[in-house]
């Protein structure tokens, strides 16, 4: 883990956020961050509702317009380097019940590639099929996606972002709602991209799982606390800096930094 | 009668441009309201056939014709500010959606009406016939509609079928195609053009109070028979289609029946059997899978309690009273229909009038469903 941090830290970052400031309605929900995400980490982006989590990942997408700063991807704006990357938005953005398949949803991500009119055809339909091998997701092709649990749609959406093949994936809460076995599923997967020396960003919300999943961590609270590998910034004092010091909430999880330390030391 | 109607269709030159008419005007509005259905704008569909009415009598008004090709852009064109201004309300004032919807409607609607009553007193026969944009008179439709409603309805269907793809993922997730880069707005507008023109094209044959009933209702139907996309927007193309065709022959024959209202009754005629009979969707279905679910239940919990009870008096083959199980289940269930659906699976018998006992197979089938509840359970 250490070789990979400092290899990771020397080469371009992924993505890099200079000043960026959004806001809605005149309130600011990310006020003057900068951040680094170095190629080839696991990241969580962590902090409290109304933090700008999403909001940050959508800045990086260009979903939203930003009042002030700005985001590159691989060295580039996002409109030039959208080809390399993949968005997992939240599960509960779209409308379940729209009538549609699952394959159909899954060769959406290979429309960028496709370009205008185009149809998707066999070779986009093999890459689905396969994508969908990788979810264990194989037999639900053809069902439709109003059948589907939480943690299917869910493996859908990541499906989805698998066909892209891209080189940075920022996904929006992919744990949110999903059964034990999806999540296990999803990090094994997440992890795997990594060691293809994909970046992968994630909203994250289970401050316990953080040092077991992710090697790299962004505390938020509209303004970034803090932002490294989680071995040296994920520990109590940041986490009281970025949830403010509500006490049932400190005594209750200031042992998962002591646990995060305790990994990180053995490994 | 019935034979002379066939061959009035291929003979009789009105009869033929109604049901050709009717027939496009379905099509279009049918297949294309999917869309708008789907992006829950069908309130805005009616929003914009009922304020296109000034925009009908002023194109009249300004050229003095009554060319179908004319009144229908001014249709368009006057449909279009409408659906600016609603957006121009919800933006910049703290008007919602619905209120925005309701305002526009009435306050377009209200003005067609003024300059209705307007033209209609000027001595100008010409202006007469302009009363049937309100409720549709399919009897006026003549060869120059039916090939006006061809060729924008051909043309809309092309844009339509063309973008497919990127309408369909405009519409089911918008996030994902910003992130791809797609002209979402574009799309956004070209989606609203194309609901526009999905209803000026029957204006003069349903009339604006109800042409948004041939947008909406179509693809409401469709959706209840199947969860494939492009099937809806077919299936809601031929509802339209056959509904539209209906109603207008039904209004041409019969003497002062209005198109439009005619129509839509032919609408609800398709809309209330779908809703009651389509597989899975139906209400019917569900109903009978309801029952299904509960009957099943019904044996379960007799036969778990027929278990029970064979366990506790091993070696007693006499059987056990109906009394007592239904006390077992605290009369939440009818015993005794669930003994009779018991004895016809073969999973419980009869040892006397009154009382019941479990079978070899009735026993195997209770370990199994007890076993089943365990797993379940161990899940949550």
């Amino acid at each position: 883990m250490t070789t990979m941090t400092s290899a990771a830290l020397e080469s371009q970052p992924a993505i890099a956020v200079r000043d960026l400031t959004v806001a809605y309605n005149d309130r600011p929900v990310i006020w003057d961050l900068d951040l680094d995400v170095p190629a080839g980490v696991l990241m969580a982006i962590v902090g409290p509702n109304g933090a700008g989590k999403t909001t940050l990942i959508k800045a990086m997408l260009d979903l939203v317009r930003p009042a002030a700063g700005q985001v590159e991807i691989l060295g580039q704006p996002y409109r030039k380097s959208r080809d390399r990357v993949g968005y997992v938005p939240q599960r509960g953005s779209v409308d379940w019940d729209f009538p549609t398949n699952v394959l159909d949803v899954v060769q959406m991500g290979r429309y960028g590639a496709l370009g205008w009119i185009r149809r998707p055809g066999n070779r986009e339909r093999e890459l689905a099929l396969e994508a969908l091998d990788k979810v264990s997701m194989g037999e639900f092709a053809d069902r439709q996606i109003s059948q589907l649990s939480g943690g299917q749609q869910q493996r859908v959406f990541l499906a989805r972002a698998l066909v892209q093949n891209a080189d940075v994936y920022l996904m929006d809460e992919p744990f949110q709602g999903v059964d034990a076995t999806t999540e296990r599923a999803i990090i094994t997967l997440l992890k795997e991209l990594r060691s293809e020396g994909k970046t992968v960003v994630c909203v994250h919300h289970d401050l316990q799982t953080v040092p077991d999943y992710f090697d790299w961590v962004a505390l938020l609270n509209i303004r970034k606390i803090a932002s490294g590998p989680v071995s040296e910034v994920y520990n109590e004092t940041n986490l009281r800096l970025t949830y403010g010091g509500r006490v049932a909430f400190l005594s209750r999880d200031a042992a998962a930094p002591a646990t995060a330390q305790a990994a990180v030391e053995e490994d | 009668m019935f034979p002379d109607f066939l061959t009035d269709i291929y003979s009789d030159y009105t009869i033929r441009n109604i049901t050709l008419g009717a027939m496009v005007l379905g099509l279009v509005s049918g297949s294309l309201g999917t869309f708008a259905v789907l992006r829950r704008q069908s309130l805005l569909g009616d929003s914009i056939s009922h304020a296109v009415l000034p925009g009908i009598i002023l194109a009249f008004m300004l050229t003095g014709s009554r060319d179908p090709l004319i009144l229908i852009l001014g249709a368009a064109i006057v449909g279009w500010l409408a659906t600016l201004s609603i957006m121009a309300i919800v933006n910049t004032t703290r008007i919602k959606q619905d209120a925005s919807l309701a305002l526009v409607l009435s306050v377009f609607f209200g003005f067609g009406m003024v300059l209705m009553t307007f033209v209609q007193r000027q001595p100008d026969a010409a202006a007469a016939g302009l009363q049937r944009f309100l409720f549709g008179q399919a009897a006026a439709i003549i060869w120059d509609d039916v090939r006006t409603m061809l060729l924008i309805g051909g043309a809309a269907m092309a844009v339509f079928l063309l973008f497919w793809k990127e309408f369909k993922l405009v519409v089911f997730d918008r996030a994902f195609a910003f992130s791809l880069g797609m002209p979402v707005r574009r799309f956004d507008v070209l989606l609203t053009t194309l609901l526009v023109i999905a209803i000026v094209i029957g204006l003069q044959t349903v009339g604006v109070i109800l042409m948004s009933a041939m947008v909406v209702a179509p693809a409401a139907a469709a959706r209840q028979w199947t969860d494939r996309l492009g099937l809806v927007t077919t299936l809601a193309g031929l509802f339209g289609a056959l509904a539209g065709v209906t109603g207008a022959l039904i209004s041409a024959y019969a003497a002062r029946m209005p198109t439009g209202p005619t129509i839509v009754l032919c609408l609800t005629a398709i809309v209330l059997f779908s809703l009651v009979l389509a597989p899975n969707r139906g209400i019917l279905w569900a109903w009978v899978r309801q029952h299904r679910q509960s009957r099943e239940l019904r044996s379960r919990v007799v036969l778990a309690d027929l278990y029970w009870l064979s366990q506790q008096h091993a070696g007693d083959d006499s059987g056990h009273s109906i009394a007592t199980l239904e006390a077992m289940s605290a009369g939440r269930v009818a015993v005794d229909h669930g003994l009779e659906d018991l004895e016809q699976a073969g999973l419980a018998e009869r040892t006397d009038e009154e009382t019941w006992t479990i079978t070899e197979r009735g026993r195997e089938q209770a370990i199994r469903d007890l076993a089943e509840e365990e797993r379940e359970g161990s899940d949550v």
